[in-house]
């Protein structure tokens, strides 16, 4: 098995290699999905099973079509994607402005060409972007269209007959949504060298995304309420370096709560007290709680956002070989077996954060009842350090910001909801 | 240190102000300022007087009491300290509160936007990352984070003195040594050569975007990302256009962020409140409460009112996000 590629300067890499986690889009988003480049991983794109064999040693970004041997990467030449295929209809825009649907009529009888016919062509082996060419030809009423409407009629066909897959580096953005991700990192002043504590119900989402951004210095400190850790899987997806994911340790809430109680507490907390010093562990200014609405986003990110975002909240590890490549175990001797992310922190690294605080904290609890979790986790902080708490419903957010503000534990507390909206943009 | 270049320059519960650090001072949610810790150093404001030396030695987050001044309102003032003294709390600075308090040379982007652009453009420590223009340096902050301690952010503003400005900014915080800042017109000249396929990403914030699209292909490696961010959406459109012969994933996005206010729950009526007063503004409850102790069943029973803030930031402007098409010309 080959190991990874040499990192690049900045330590991104640009190309696949054989073992490591890829994103295929297929059909330009209309299927995402996540695999494994084992040497006998296979995708089914259709009614044909291609192998991913082909995939190893390109770069990121690169499109593949079906061939006949196979997954193909795509030339310049070849069908082009959504983006640019609009260039041909600019001609016909002086014409659209007369064009409608209004003699549209929906029976079944604009194609002429049976599927018989398209059959017969496949067995003489005409491609794809033939096939869709000749549907295009063969249908009455495609010249009536408007520019608009003869793309999408163009596309769908190209989706059915010419499907192409984009190779694509996993990356956090594909998760959770990507503005409430963000924000959470931002608002967490998360960085390089920051230990990072973070309670993730989110299966490894905030995790991961912390660790990358941690670049394999600092910790993330995951705990978890109960005995039973809670599942960071998504982790395994991201590529992430040795050093990056032996940086990801879980330990339990109660473990971390009750470290060093009965050894002398760090004499700067008596000096505070004798100072009138009250509240030291004061938060950061704007950077207390995001808040996603389940109930008024879920309706608005069904229709802005493309669908396969639902989708991808739970990724599929589709790896058809015998092994259960799901652990990293048995053959795949890439780096991530080697160094699983999870492992509890060392003593001396708990005494560290006892004595020096969490440089900030992560809430992603979005079933829990977090008022008395952030009780138990604002102690941990370090002073004026800042912390972020999600949760999809408004309400436990609100109490739980009272009872901060009364408390005066904390200050700059700010509880905000993010909207994010795409927009369509002719060109 | 607003963002650390070593393990040893973070902030924890150990560190102590120490002269010539940087504090943010924290007066109200609305009212922060940075200030230059110097021995012998006062900072007058509505609350009051307050000396620098009260606060050498202090771990970051302390609350410090001032002389005279403000009648303290606001401050609190109670429970011993200096009579009649209001307060302030001083904060570690990150780039976040840098974004609330550095003064405004030009519009600048808030925290909604910056995020969502630091996140798309996936940048991670090591990362090299090209932007024009430098305006105000509030992105460019939060861009030096992102990529420390070994990344590079290279910003180019077509303005002498803004572009000066920001460089002094950037030295005071710090960030020197993550962050270039050159003069240059970016639209008419594009980027610079030496930067050829060395950016893992781009932004740009210009008045015609367009015309530097294609210098960003060339700056950008393979599947590299661009973000332009533009106020108006016909702006938006000739970006779009010239991005289409060489990017591709091409999207274009808003965000927006509405904050919420609470308040107790007791209305008209309620037996909670010692003042259910009619349309009162969101009162602080003096009494401190220890979280977990539940001395008070009656303020564990009472509910919490929430309503989105009467006043939000609108619109900024749209953000684009667009990749670089692979092609196998690009060596």
């Amino acid at each position: 098995m080959d190991p990874p590629p040499p990192p690049t300067p900045t330590g991104i890499p640009r190309e696949a290699w054989e073992g490591c986690s890829v994103l295929l889009d297929i059909n330009d988003g209309d299927r995402l999905a996540f695999f494994r480049l084992t040497p006998a991983a296979t995708v089914k794109i259709g009614n044909r099973t291609c192998s991913l064999k082909p995939l190893v040693g390109r770069p990121f970004g690169t499109l593949f079509r079906v061939g006949p041997d196979g997954l193909v990467p795509c030339t310049t030449g070849d069908a082009p994607s959504r983006d640019d295929s609009m260039q041909d209809g600019a001609d016909g825009q002086v014409q659209d402005e007369t064009r409608d649907n209004r003699s549209l009529v929906d029976n079944n009888t604009a194609q002429n060409l049976s599927s018989d016919d398209i059959e017969t062509m496949k067995r003489d082996g005409a491609t794809g972007d033939e096939i869709v060419e000749a549907l295009i030809a063969n249908s009455s009423t495609f010249g009536k269209k408007t520019v608009f409407s003869q793309e999408k009629y163009k596309l769908k066909k190209q989706k059915k007959y010419a499907p192409k897959v984009l190779l694509r580096r996993p990356s956090t953005r594909r998760f959770m949504r990507v503005d409430t991700l963000s924000l959470l990192l931002s608002m967490a002043n998360i960085g390089a060298y920051s230990d990072v504590l973070v309670v993730d119900m989110v299966g490894g989402l905030i995790a991961g995304a912390v660790a990358e951004r941690l670049g394999g210095t600092g910790y993330v400190c995951s705990t978890y309420l109960g005995s039973a850790p809670s599942s960071i899987d998504i982790i395994r997806m991201y590529n992430l370096s040795s050093d990056t994911v032996s940086r990801i340790v879980q330990i339990p809430l109660s473990d971390l709560c009750s470290m060093g109680s009965s050894e002398n507490t760090p004499s700067v907390l008596n000096g505070a007290a004798e100072r009138e010093v009250v509240e030291p562990e004061d938060a950061q200014a704007s950077l207390a709680q995001a808040v996603d609405m389940a109930v008024s986003d879920e309706k608005a990110q069904l229709s802005t956002e493309q669908p396969t975002d639902m989708e991808v909240s739970e990724p599929s590890l589709e790896v058809q070989d015998g092994n259960s490549s799901l652990d990293c175990r048995g053959g795949d001797g890439s780096i991530a077996s080697k160094s699983k992310p999870g492992k509890r922190p060392s003593p001396e690294k708990m005494k560290y954060w006892k004595e020096h605080g969490f440089s900030s904290v992560i809430v992603a609890a979005p079933d829990h009842e977090i008022e008395s979790l952030v009780a138990d986790l604002l102690p941990l902080l370090s002073y004026s350090a800042p912390f972020a708490i999600y949760h999809q419903y408004l309400e436990p957010l609100a109490k739980c910001m009272h009872t901060l503000q009364v408390s005066k534990r904390a200050i700059g507390l700010q509880l905000s909801e993010p909207w994010l909206r795409e927009y369509q943009v002719s060109t | 240190m607003m963002v650390p270049l070593d393990p040893a320059d973070k902030l924890t519960s150990q560190r102590r102000i120490a002269e010539g650090d940087t504090v943010v001072v924290y007066e109200r949610h609305d009212s922060m300022r940075t200030v230059a810790v110097r021995a012998g150093g006062v900072l007058q404001n509505r609350f009051g007087v307050f000396r620098h030396d009260d606060w050498i030695g202090r771990p970051f987050g302390s609350k410090v009491f001032g002389t005279g001044g403000g009648g303290g309102r606001g401050g609190g003032g109670k429970g011993g300290g200096k009579a009649g003294g209001g307060f302030v709390h001083l904060l570690a600075p990150t780039p976040e509160l840098w974004t609330l308090v550095l003064s405004h040379r030009t519009q600048i982007l808030y925290i909604a936007d910056i995020s969502l652009v630091v996140a798309y453009l996936e940048l991670v420590p090591g990362c090299v990352v090209l932007e024009s223009g430098t305006g105000s340096g509030s992105l460019t902050t939060s861009l030096a984070r992102a990529v420390a301690p070994h990344g590079r952010v290279h910003t180019f503003d077509f303005h002498e003195q803004r572009a000066a400005s920001a460089r002094e900014d950037f030295e005071r915080n710090g960030l020197s040594s993550l962050i270039t800042v050159n003069v240059r017109d970016i639209q008419g000249e594009g980027f610079p050569d030496a930067h050829r396929a060395a950016a893992d990403a781009v932004f740009l914030d210009l008045p015609q975007p367009w015309l530097a699209i294609p210098s960003v292909g060339l700056m950008l490696k393979q599947d590299g990302i661009l973000c332009s961010f533009s106020p108006c959406i016909e702006q938006v459109q000739r970006a779009c256009e010239a991005m289409r012969s060489c990017f591709t994933d091409i999207r274009t996005f808003e965000i927006l962020l509405r904050t919420y206010e609470v308040r107790d729950g007791a209305l008209n009526g309620g037996a909670a409140n010692q003042e259910a007063t009619v349309g009162a503004l969101p009162q602080k409850r003096r009494k401190f409460t220890a979280p977990g102790e539940n001395a008070d069943t009656a303020q564990k029973n009472s509910s919490v009112m929430v309503r989105p803030c009467s006043t939000a930031r609108g619109h900024t402007g749209y953000l684009t996000f667009a990749r670089l098409c692979v092609s196998e010309s690009q060596n």
